[in-house]
């Protein structure tokens, strides 16, 4: 049995699409969403390195590549859930909780 | 075979892992998930043939982020019990939009994987993934390497600016302000006159 490309993408098309269920169903909770768009991510780093791997070199291209995007979704993702937790933590301190719905009630 | 056997547990777990993520009723329990997805999803990287970012995946995320995530669950002060009512409500929007979207994708992919069956590429042209990631991180990619170190930055200053507030009305000690008090401004003599009380005191000047 061979493990191809189209494993890893499978696998990575799951990840994405639970992620995305977490967004929608998670209505109370923010950090359950940070946590969500993490998953994201991580699904997008899976399909980057996925064709990077399994990908044959032409000419000029180096597959390479992909792995070294997948280090700056990495980057992001890092700057994200940091500066994501921070404001969370400055609107739990004016608020007293972090309840996803009463976020659009917040006025200037 | 092995390869096919570790391919399978790897991305069950890391299936399984992140389904627990969404669906753990204490968040707690959702970041240990989560770090079990994302050491997983290394697994993967590793069977893939990309052990650096395996090894960073673990390192950035199960050691940094996921730490950080446990440190603000644990800060909050939030009632997660009820956190979780709405969850069935939502369920069945939520599921329409996933099962759409994972359909949709595994379509295009399925057609692209129909086309070219392949497996990873051997790249052993006497290069480690290591040496081959940082030849080309360091002199192709080296000004997006600089902005990343830059966004790093620009986080970590906005994540201390945005939680970085200034109390007032706490006493602190101001060792410069101790040292710079006179006999005068602390010690006041009074002659008190026999048969009379002491006149109120001024309000001192100088607090603390």
């Amino acid at each position: 049995m061979i493990i191809g490309l189209h494993h890893y993408l499978i696998v990575a098309a799951i990840l994405f699409t639970i992620g995305v269920f977490g967004i929608f169903v998670n209505r109370k909770n923010v950090i359950i969403i940070l946590m969500c768009v993490e998953l994201i991510l991580l699904a997008v780093n899976i399909n980057f390195v996925a064709f990077s791997t399994h990908m044959v070199q032409t000419g000029v291209n180096n597959p390479m590549a992909g792995q070294i995007f997948a280090l700056f979704v990495l980057t992001v993702a890092a700057a994200e859930a940091a500066v994501g937790l921070a404001i969370l933590v400055v609107y739990f301190r004016n608020r007293g909780n972090i309840a996803v719905e009463n976020i659009d009630l917040m006025k200037g | 075979m092995l390869i096919a056997i570790s391919f399978y547990l790897l991305a069950f777990t890391a299936v399984a892992a992140a389904f627990m993520v969404v669906a753990a009723r204490n968040p707690v329990h959702s970041v240990m998930y989560l770090i079990l997805t994302f050491f997983s999803a290394a697994g993967l990287f590793v069977l893939m043939g990309a052990e650096f970012l395996a090894l960073l995946l673990v390192m950035v995320y199960v050691g940094a982020v996921a730490v950080l995530f446990l440190f603000v669950v644990m800060m909050l002060d939030v009632d997660f019990a009820e956190m979780k009512e709405g969850f069935l409500s939502y369920l069945p929007i939520g599921g329409l939009v996933a099962i759409i979207l994972l359909i949709e994708m595994i379509l295009v992919g399925a057609t692209y994987a129909s086309k070219t069956p392949s497996t990873v590429v051997d790249r052993t042209d006497g290069q480690s993934n290591l040496q081959a990631f940082g030849q080309v991180l360091y002199t192709d990619y080296a000004g997006v390497f600089e902005a990343a170190g830059f966004v790093l930055l620009v986080a970590m200053i906005g994540a201390i600016v945005l939680t970085l507030r200034t109390r007032e009305g706490v006493r602190k000690q101001d060792a410069m302000k101790q040292m710079a008090r006179t006999r005068e401004d602390g010690v006041e003599l009074v002659d008190i006159a026999p048969g009379q009380g002491i006149s109120p005191m001024k309000p001192s000047s100088t607090e603390g």
